[in-house]
């Protein structure tokens, strides 16, 4: 345990020296990504993982935070700090809205739900008018400004604003692993009868599992949105991105709290350098990497690439 | 205002049957072992491209190359299940969901790397027309594509209750041990469901390439909607999925015309969270 703590203050103080030491803007780009996706991951193991319940949704939490935002900055000039609220207040609704009667839904049946309700917002973002439709919003330029969420001469600000959601992400999922909630949850996932029949309200405890992974992505979704200052529902809520996410936990480890961590350190450098290297010739080329991995995974090595490192020192 | 609304009763009674066949053998399989392929829709995208090479490269009609899209379709299911099912079938579902998952990304990365991402359609051939009656026009291809759907899931039936082979596979999706005491071999048998519910979709494919464009995401919507149909029809029946085919086709296209086109997609899988909340069982599905 005591092992884990340096290890973890090692790679915070790198990552947070990171920037300082490289300039460019690629690398710090790659590594915002990186850390976007490993918080977005470790939402998804939250109830991917942990609680067992497959998401291909979670990207309509995604979406929501970043059209909270947008609409509210763009529309009415409101902080995107608010936004982040309200996005995070949406998302827990939906994620109540979704989960109260799909999670009555076993295996195969509960994962294809959450694809179509996916879907479904997609569709109706789309062709919502006030939401900018297929063409999306483009954020208004403000004043570079913690307030306004907005810099545009560096990318160090957002790296750092970056850095705390993960690190939160991280800490919030450290926190859940260790109470009540936490093992709740991992009995579900290994035998929801068995977990009922003990007194475990199922279906309570994954609805507060989905929560937080709402909140978690909804936030990410926000960022997503200052980052990029240009969202549209594709880019925001394709099932491709929900899907990615479970891919990103299922290459470091399901349900092991640095899984989506490690997943996210293989898998965005990977899209980021084909896209680089490849260009449109290579288009294709990461997607058939990451499934040939994931393929082999599934059948060789369900724990992820995890249980590689943790190997010998595994509880 | 009348005529239209018998052409899109049509339409939509047409493409059902495509829908049907798309779906029968996702829950053929799904009926057998208990595994969904979610990869379902790009196998009909892979026999789509096939269709269309070819017609570019040797100049065969979609029509005339379809035994042999099939052919290989069929081949390709074995392959899939030799390779990747048999060493997840009796492992947890995770593992089996992102197994099939991952042939879905490598099938739809592949082709957008072989082939990018450009729509492609074959201009020109053999069923191109209309027939109109009255005043509605059915499209050749269309009306051929429905036909076909219809033999070909007619004589799944005819295979699965009629001969000793069919038979046989019913017996391993109602009974694995019994099946076996019997002397059925039940890997062969799921071999052979994976062949055939692979083929099926090769059939559905080259029907389609005569009137659809081809490009690498095509399998993403006609996967999608061959779960609502299964879900619908009940998991793993397989005159269940034909009969909800059809509703799934008429649901479609009646509520683009009475509501929105654009919405029309939404209310098909509003269907699947209805049916599966209400009546989990599908219509013909047993519990």
């Amino acid at each position: 345990m005591k092992k884990g703590l340096i290890a973890f203050v090692i790679f915070l103080g790198a990552l947070t020296a990171f920037p300082l030491i490289f300039h460019d803007p690629f690398t710090r780009h790659t590594l915002i990504m990186i850390m976007l996706y490993a918080a977005m991951g470790i939402g998804w193991n939250i109830i991917g993982g942990y609680t067992g319940q497959v998401s291909f949704g979670n990207a309509a939490f995604f979406g929501v935070g970043a059209y909270a935002t947008a609409i509210l900055l763009a529309n009415y000039g409101i902080s995107p700090w608010v936004g982040m609220l309200v996005g995070c207040f949406f998302s827990v609704a939906l994620a109540i809205i979704v989960g109260y009667p799909c999670f009555r839904l076993q295996g195969h049946y509960f994962a294809i739900a959450t694809i179509a309700v996916g879907e479904i917002m997609l569709l109706v973002f789309t062709n919502w008018g006030y939401a900018g439709g297929a063409v999306g919003i483009y954020m208004p330029i403000l004043p570079e400004s913690f307030m306004n969420f907005e810099f545009h001469t560096s990318k160090l600000p957002y790296y750092y604003i970056i850095l705390v959601i993960f690190v939160a992400a991280l800490g919030v999922c450290r926190l859940v692993e260790g109470s009540r909630l936490g093992y709740y949850c991992r009995a579900i996932k290994e035998d929801p009868d068995g977990a009922r029949s003990l007194g475990i309200n199922v279906q309570r405890y994954k609805m507060i599992a989905f929560s937080i992974s709402a909140v978690i992505t909804s936030i990410c979704g926000t960022f997503y949105a200052q980052y990029v200052l240009y969202i549209h529902p594709t880019s925001t809520m394709d099932l491709m991105m929900s899907i990615q996410l479970c891919i990103i936990c299922l290459i470091g480890g399901l349900g092991k709290l640095y899984g989506p961590v490690i997943g996210a350190f293989v898998f965005i450098p990977l899209t980021e350098l084909t896209r680089v290297y490849l260009g449109s010739e290579g288009q294709g080329v990461d997607l058939m990497i990451y499934s040939l991995l994931i393929i082999i995974l599934a059948i060789m090595r369900p724990q992820g690439l995890w249980a590689i490192f943790s190997k010998g020192t595994a509880k | 205002m009348e005529g239209v609304f018998i052409q899109t009763l049509v339409s939509g009674l047409l493409i059902g049957f495509l829908y049907a066949l798309i779906a029968v053998g996702l829950t053929m399989i799904f009926g057998m072992m208990d595994i969904v392929n979610f990869a379902h829709g790009d196998y009909l995208m892979v026999a789509m491209y096939f269709s269309y090479w070819f017609f570019v490269l040797f100049g065969m009609d979609p029509l005339y190359s379809l035994p042999a899209v099939t052919l290989l379709l069929f081949g390709l299911g074995i392959l899939t299940y030799y390779l990747l099912i048999k060493p997840i079938i009796n492992a947890p579902m995770l593992s089996q969901i992102f197994v099939t998952f991952g042939v879905l990304i490598f099938l739809r990365g592949l082709a957008q790397f072989l082939w990018k991402v450009d729509y492609r359609m074959i201009p020109q051939t053999v069923l191109s027309g209309n027939i109109h009656l009255g005043d509605v026009y059915i499209g050749i291809p269309q009306l051929t594509a429905a036909a076909g759907a219809i033999i070909c899931n007619g004589l799944l039936l005819w295979f699965l209750k009629k001969t000793r082979l069919g038979m046989a596979l019913e017996a391993v999706s109602e009974d694995k041990e019994a099946a076996r005491l019997m002397g059925i071999n039940s890997d062969r048998m799921f071999a052979l469901a994976w062949g055939i519910g692979i083929a099926t979709v090769g059939v559905a494919g080259a029907l389609l390439t005569s009137f659809y464009y081809v490009f690498p995401e095509v399998g993403a919507n006609f996967g999608l909607i061959a779960f609502v149909v299964v879900a619908l029809g009940g998991f793993g029946s397989v005159t269940g999925a034909f009969a909800a085919g059809i509703i799934v086709g008429l649901v479609e296209v009646m509520s683009g015309f009475l509501i929105a086109p654009q919405f029309k997609f939404m209310f098909v899988l509003a269907l699947y969270l209805a049916v599966v909340f209400i009546r989990p069982q599908g219509l013909l599905g047993k519990k």
